[in-house]
């Protein structure tokens, strides 16, 4: 009887435990996160802090998961050391486990740079429920917050504080906030719905150190901007970005990258051991190289794909590249690949922009293919250019219609259609 | 698991299948009073296109691999045990179409006025869904595929 271990309940673990179940029934299946609860979904915490959600309907699996899939579950556990050559992982304590399959899903950590001030009461990250239920506990008592970092998790923080009618500050290093995901036109169409809900957005600066409170230097009180402009506030948010949480390979064999690197079948290059999501350096279809891509979707493809090869059934992971879906203030953004290109010389690009009904769209082709693409306001069809960008598909006699009204699955070439449509 | 599938080369486009898919999920279940009086109007979860000559009734194809489910951001995605069917939970649902930016058919409709995403269920109160019961030309079929 197989023995699986797999390190991390979140998005990427809990595909591995489907995958695996789905293959082997009855192996040992155990899973350590240092969450009490970890079966949540992680991208609902802004909907948590504007209550929009609650721990409850937050749930990504529910909480019968773990006993129906028969899992032996160490929560609030932390895994402090693997043993690759006997198999076995440590946790806090001392408690040792075997494994003869391993996952390690540990995922990322939010990126803290060290400031000034940093470690005053009322400095919060975004990405565990856990700050987010400490934010919830701070609000009661605030009125102002500044949110460092204009990225994905950045401007979900600003929406959510807005929305319990803080008084918000965005502050973005770059010249545009979502600068990795969208494009400038994109970006200020964005830019320009945040400010009307009431987010005030500061770009190209950054805070250089966080002050105390006058009655209390421990707690926040303000920020002091790069140009020395003071900005009070009760709270500070620092969502700059994640980055792998790659202790448990440190010291070993363990090949590492930026994060764990993995093969297409998201084995590392240590036997029986396997790495997912956040924390690991995967397939970009795009680029057909391994990066990191700390999307949700990915992480749990991923562990789907580590689950079902740890179980003994060959699975090749499709890979993912830069793809977003956004609602920030109900305005719908999907944008994939590359949509930024340095050398815009060397791509053909299609643009339509129509302001008084928010609709953008953009489409960016590279010999023949789609390499990019933003649908803003008007997205239904963007799964279909995510399935031509994913396949490579030569486009060269379809692109005229991609900006139509009309575009659909109708205007694919006859062949691709009747693929589309035999049974699968 | 039952699937719609269409006869491309018997579609007309004449776009009865999306009236009677809003019919059918619409609170009154009157052509009428769903078009005029309802709001917001409820969504067809079928979508006819046309490149003529073309024309084609396009709606969800009960993908083997599931790209929507996987991609669900908040779990509202699932595959149904006892039907096999690719269902949508709307208490669920956050509206992050992330779905949407993944169905390789575009067969998943932002329903903005409601923040949630609408698809086809193929009309689980009925024998047959009912773009299928109501296609003039017989174009659509519903029928049963292997897993």
């Amino acid at each position: 009887m197989a023995k699986y271990v797999i390190i991390g309940g979140s998005a990427g673990g809990i595909g591995a435990v489907e995958a695996i179940r789905e293959i082997d029934p009855i192996g040992t299946l155990t899973v350590i996160s240092d969450e009490p609860v970890p079966q949540y979904s992680r991208p609902m915490i802004s909907e948590y802090v504007s209550k929009e959600a609650t721990v409850d309907t937050m749930k990504y699996r529910d909480d019968q998961f773990w006993r129906n899939n028969n899992v032996q579950t160490l929560t609030g556990r932390t895994a402090n050391k693997i043993d690759f050559t006997k198999k076995q992982v440590t946790l806090d304590g001392g408690d040792k486990i075997d494994y003869e399959k391993l996952l390690i899903a540990t995922g990322g950590k939010p990126f803290v740079p060290r400031m000034e001030g940093g470690e005053k009461d009322g400095v919060f990250t975004f990405t565990e429920l856990s700050s987010a239920k400490d934010i919830e506990d701070k609000l009661e008592h605030s009125k102002s917050a500044v949110v460092i970092g204009g990225g994905l998790i950045g401007v979900s923080a600003a929406e959510a504080l807005v929305k319990r009618g803080i008084k918000v500050t965005l502050v973005e290093l770059k010249d545009n906030i979502l600068n990795l995901t969208l494009d400038k036109t994109a970006s200020d169409i964005a830019e320009k719905v945040l400010t009307e809900a009431g987010v005030t957005v500061i770009t190209g600066q950054t805070v250089q150190r966080i002050l105390g409170r006058k009655d209390n230097e421990a707690a926040v009180g303000g920020v002091v901007m790069t140009d020395g402009k003071k900005i009070p506030c009760d709270l500070v948010v620092v969502a700059i970005g994640v980055i792998p949480r790659t202790e448990l390979a440190k010291e070993t064999d363990l090949k590492l990258n930026r994060g764990i690197v993995v093969d297409r079948f998201m084995r590392t290059n240590i036997a029986e051991v396997y790495a997912c999501g956040d924390v690991a350096e995967a397939h970009d279809f795009l680029l057909n190289e391994n990066r990191l891509l700390p999307l949700w979707p990915l992480a749990h493809m991923g562990g789907r794909v580590a689950g079902y090869n740890m179980a003994g059934k060959q699975v090749e992971y499709e890979g993912g590249t830069v793809m977003s879906s956004l609602k920030y203030f109900d305005l719908p953004i999907i944008a994939v690949g590359n949509v930024n290109p340095e050398e815009l010389d060397d791509y053909e690009v299609l643009v339509e922009l129509k302001p008084e009904k928010t609709v953008y769209k953009k489409i960016l082709l590279k010999d023949g293919a789609i390499v990019g693409f933003i649908f803003l306001g008007d997205i239904e069809k963007a799964g279909i250019l995510f399935r031509l960008l994913k396949n490579h598909v030569d486009v060269s006699e379809i692109k005229d219609k991609f900006l139509s009204e009309d575009f659909g699955i109708v205007a694919l070439p006859e062949q691709l259609r009747q693929e589309m449509f035999v049974v699968n | 698991m039952k699937r719609v599938s269409i006869k491309e080369e018997a579609c007309i486009g004449c776009g009865l299948c999306q009236v009677y898919c809003i019919v059918e999920h619409s609170t009154s279940r009157d052509p009428i009073k769903a078009y005029r009086r309802e709001q917001p109007q409820p969504l067809s979860r079928v979508r006819v296109e046309t490149n003529k000559p073309h024309s084609i009734s396009i709606r969800c194809q009960q993908c083997k691999d599931t790209p929507c489910v996987i991609a669900c951001l908040s779990g509202a995605m699932s595959i149904d045990k006892e039907t096999g069917l690719v269902v949508h939970d709307a208490e669920k649902c956050i509206g992050c179409w992330t779905c949407i930016m993944v169905c390789p058919y575009g067969a998943i409709k932002p329903d903005i006025a409601n923040k949630i995403i609408a698809k086809c269920d193929l009309c689980p109160n009925l024998e047959v869904p009912a773009c299928v019961a109501n296609c003039p030309n017989e174009a659509l079929v519903c029928e049963e595929v292997n897993q």
